[in-house]
């Protein structure tokens, strides 16, 4: 449980909060990148000017928001150094590599070209500009392609072993880490998440352009730039959601059973919750809602596998608890005589578990000489929180099949050219735009929080995996990372809103109404 | 490739890396800190900001790319580096916080004490990383007070804080990164604000210099470390396989031993000089090259005096982590020299591309004819 002078739990405050303040900017970065896209291409292709404003107006959000995802990534960088030092050494050797290259490829080629995509309008040809757009629209999808690699291997860490010698875990197959299945889907889910949120963004702000009669031409044509591009980033979202709840099921069975608050094993087909009251104390859910059958079904795409409950989970951590003892005390036999035969053996037989043994960090000074109780703590601890995932999973899903009704009735309304008709769907997209954003948010919750208590799913605790800094210099640096980014966050959302109300006039074309000269006078 | 050569060329790689981010990102660090320097109204301000506007996310970068790299070639020295040196690197942070979100807001509302406000934060973003800069090569040079037990985990003591030498390295990065600046806005701008670097360029080279050889004397007073026993350099090694010695020639001992590396101090001398003398006859071009030098110059004199030292340790000699023993496994080092081989060539070449369409001066009729669309 969380204590507030404990380093451990500090750190984790400190990343989790980083990383979700830090996602509330990329979604729009990956997605309005691509509309940029799109737009531009409309412009080269048909050469009307209109294409080029909305390019141009759509960018200047962009770039409001794109400096705020540049502002709070390098935090995420930097943590893995300042706050997660013994991770960093245990894991660097694979886990740096997706993140180097992450940085040489991707986010070089996207910060690189994107001052050309704002200063370069009059000094490059049309088709060179476009290139520039697709350049850095390119870059940030692949920065989160090599994001997710790296965060797919914390789920699902492959092609990996660990080396007795230098006391980490090292290389054995960059090809497993690269294909690693958990990243291809998560990647997919994720950036067509970031579509869902960049396309409902301009769809919810045209619609405010539409209900106000203002600038009716430049609305509807960002509107339907968007409204294709949504519905079929939703549709991914949800069938890429699903696979990834497949994948999760074969690799991360405890958090399948977590989100599903599925204490006991049941028969095949298990049943789906709908609705609970999860109580982690008593190992039960409280006032089910159950659909027979669904889950089993999802998860394991078969009638007959079985979901593993909690409960029998916990079971085999313990088993794997002292397996992983027995690995610590082979390991330490084995560091002080390499030719140690029979120490090697015990490691070797043991050496799968060694994860499990560092679950006891906090409760033993020496992991091999563990008592009883701090095995129980240990086990205990081995499950993550189960109502936050649970909730926070059936938030992302709700939000989802919202989602999916409200893409399909604009779609519908744009075809019959009668959107600007329906004030009540441009009331209910404008007052939507959070929505993909609570969803993100959550389903990051439920991808990180559900992997507790493991940096490194059954390799490295989060308990293990800390600087080992004083509690002090995590209060500092959470309480000014906290009131600087909140400062930002006003000033970001005060800026867009302030664009957002001047419209296209901010572009100071002299096409729009309402335009007023720096001079002061009205065009 | 054997692992032995492959670590020292992962040597080179990384500073490479790093003194490309002083290089590249040092000018416009070097122009925000002119800010309130060279420009007197707000249009000879968004003037400065418009001469690095389409290039300083692009120079910035280098260090994101420099510090991913850092992690997959060198994690201990990563994790060791960035969690010993935690507050100086919040406050490094802290100061690029600033940068992206300054560059891009300042401009958008003509409101005065707005526009003020961030100018305000624009140069703490400027100053913050410089200063965190020089401290960090004056730590490095005096140790870091980290030590490994048995599961190579990083403990922590005590800072001791040697001011003499931690206050010139922060003046001389000042000093240096100002004068970069200076020569940058030197070749992007004319008339007034031209003029006016060059006359800062006058003192910002001899002061530069002069910090730069103070650094040496306090230097040449120091405890530095030799290696006195290690395994064997072609095979895996971890900081706890080495015993480490005071040298009798302090961090001087490589200069001593080859003299003909006398060299590159000399050149961290005399460039900020010749900068100076290059501004001043109105050689731009020659200025900027000069300066860049510099950073160069001074930055491999460094990595010189500690070679083969990455990171020394004050608490505990033997923990000082070198390029030797702090390094990923040989399969990594080998895939990340391919990547690195691969992609800073092209990185390089669409740099350049960058460079070449955003070439021209600015200059304050350009920001009252296009403002809308600058910084």
């Amino acid at each position: 449980m969380i204590s507030l002078d404990d380093v451990v739990s500090l750190s984790r405050i400190q990343f989790g909060a980083t990383a979700m303040f830090h996602f509330l900017f990329v979604p729009l970065t990956l997605g309005l990148s691509w509309i940029l896209v799109i737009a531009e291409s409309a412009y080269v292709m048909t050469g009307k000017v209109i294409y080029k404003d909305i390019t141009r107006f759509w960018g200047k959000l962009f770039g409001i928001n794109f400096v705020m995802g540049v502002t709070t990534g390098i935090t995420l960088e930097f943590q893995f150094g300042t706050n997660w030092a013994y991770y960093s050494h245990y894991v660097g050797d694979i886990f740096g590599t997706p993140l180097a290259v992450e940085g040489l490829m991707a986010f070089f080629l996207e910060s690189t070209l994107v001052g050309l995509f704002f200063f370069g309008w009059d000094k490059l040809s049309r088709g060179q500009h476009l290139l520039v757009t697709a350049l850095v629209a390119l870059g940030s999808n692949l920065s989160a392609l090599w994001i997710l690699i790296a965060n797919g291997w914390m789920q699902n860490p492959v092609g990996a072993e660990f080396n007795p010698m230098t006391m980490r875990m090292e290389l054995v197959d960059v090809a497993a880490v690269l294909l690693n299945p958990v990243a291809q889907v998560k990647f997919v889910h994720t950036v067509a998440a970031g579509y869902v949120a960049a396309s409902l963004f301009v769809m919810g702000v045209s619609s405010w352009y539409l209900l106000r009669r203002m600038e009716v031409r430049f609305a509807l044509r960002s509107f339907a730039i968007a409204s294709g591009f949504g519905l079929a980033a939703i549709l991914s979202v949800i069938v890429l959601g699903d696979e990834s709840g497949y994948r999760s099921g074969e690799v991360q069975k405890v958090k399948l059973a977590a989100i599903e608050a599925e204490w006991e094993t049941e028969p095949a087909p298990a049943s789906f919750t709908l609705f609970g009251l999860p109580d982690q104390s008593a190992e039960t859910t409280h006032a089910a809602i159950k659909i027979p059958y669904l889950m089993g079904i999802i998860a394991t795409r078969s009638l007959d596998e079985q979901v593993t409950g909690l409960k029998d989970l916990k079971a085999q951590h313990e088993v794997r608890i002292r397996s992983g003892m027995l690995a610590h005390e082979a390991l330490e036999a084995l560091r002080a005589d390499d030719s140690n035969a029979e120490a090697r053996a015990t490691f070797e037989r043991h050496r799968a578990d060694l994860g499990y043994g560092l679950l006891l960090t906090p409760y033993a000074k020496e992991i091999g000489k563990a008592d009883e109780g701090a095995i129980a703590k240990a086990v205990e601890d081995s499950i993550p929180q189960v109502a936050p995932l649970f909730w926070s999973f059936r938030l992302m899903v709700g939000i989802g099949v919202v989602l999916l009704l409200l893409f399909g009735a604009a779609f519908l309304q744009l075809c019959r050219g009668r959107l600007v008709q329906s004030p009540r769907l441009l009331k209910a997209l404008f007052w939507s735009i959070p929505l993909p954003w609570i969803a993100i948010e959550a389903g990051w919750f439920v991808a990180e929080f559900g992997r507790q208590p493991w940096t490194i799913s059954d390799v490295l605790p989060v308990s293990a995996s800390v600087s080992l800094l004083q509690p002090g210099q995590l209060w500092f640096s959470l309480i000014a990372i906290f009131l600087i980014y909140s400062s930002l966050l006003v000033v970001e959302l005060f800026l867009l809103r302030h664009v957002i109300r001047k419209g296209p006039a901010s572009l100071q074309t002299g096409r729009y109404q309402g335009e007023v000269l720096q001079n002061g006078s009205l065009v | 490739m054997d692992y032995e050569t492959l670590k020292l060329v992962w040597w080179g790689l990384v500073l490479f890396l790093l003194v490309g981010f002083v290089v590249m990102d040092g000018f416009d660090l070097g122009v925000g800190l002119l800010l309130p320097v060279v420009a007197k109204s707000d249009e000879e301000r968004r003037v400065l900001l418009n001469s690095v506007g389409p290039v300083w996310e692009g120079n910035q970068v280098w260090l994101i790319a420099g510090a991913g790299t850092l992690f997959a070639a060198w994690p201990l020295v990563y994790a060791a580096a960035f969690s010993a040196l935690y507050v100086p690197f919040m406050f490094l942070l802290f100061g690029l916080f600033l940068r992206p979100v300054g560059f891009d807001y300042r401009s958008k509302l003509p409101d005065p004490l707005w526009r003020r406000w961030w100018d305000r934060a624009l140069v703490t973003g400027a100053l913050l990383p410089t200063l965190v800069f020089g401290a960090t090569i004056g730590f490095l040079l005096q140790g870091l007070p980290f030590r490994f037990d048995s599961a190579l985990r990083i403990h922590y003591g005590a800072f001791d804080f040697n001011w003499p030498l931690l206050l010139t390295c922060m003046g001389t990065a000042l000093a240096l990164l100002m004068l970069h600046g200076a020569s940058f806005l030197q070749c992007k701008t004319q008339g007034v604000i031209a003029e006016r670097c060059a006359r800062q360029s006058l003192w910002l080279g001899p002061l530069a210099s002069a910090l730069f050889a103070l650094g040496g004397l306090w230097l040449s007073q120091m405890r530095g470390y030799r290696i006195a026993e290690i395994g064997d350099l072609n095979s895996a090694l971890t900081p706890l396989m080495k015993q480490v010695t005071t040298a009798p020639d302090g961090w001087l001992g490589n200069f001593v031993a080859h003299p003909v590396l006398w060299a590159v101090p000399a050149l961290g001398l005399l460039l900020p000089l010749l900068s100076t003398l290059a501004s001043h006859l109105g050689l731009a071009r020659l200025a900027i090259l000069a300066s860049g030098g510099a950073c160069a110059a001074m930055m491999l004199t460094v990595a010189i005096a500690l070679f083969p030292f990455v990171l020394p340790s004050s608490l505990d000699p033997s923990s000082s982590l070198t390029l030797w023993d702090g390094t990923s496994s040989e399969g990594t080092l080998l895939i990340m020299l391919g990547i690195v081989a691969v992609l800073m060539p092209i990185n390089l070449g669409y740099t350049l591309w960058v460079y070449w369409v955003a070439r021209g001066k600015m200059s304050t009729e350009q920001v009252r004819q296009q403002g809308h669309s600058l910084y």
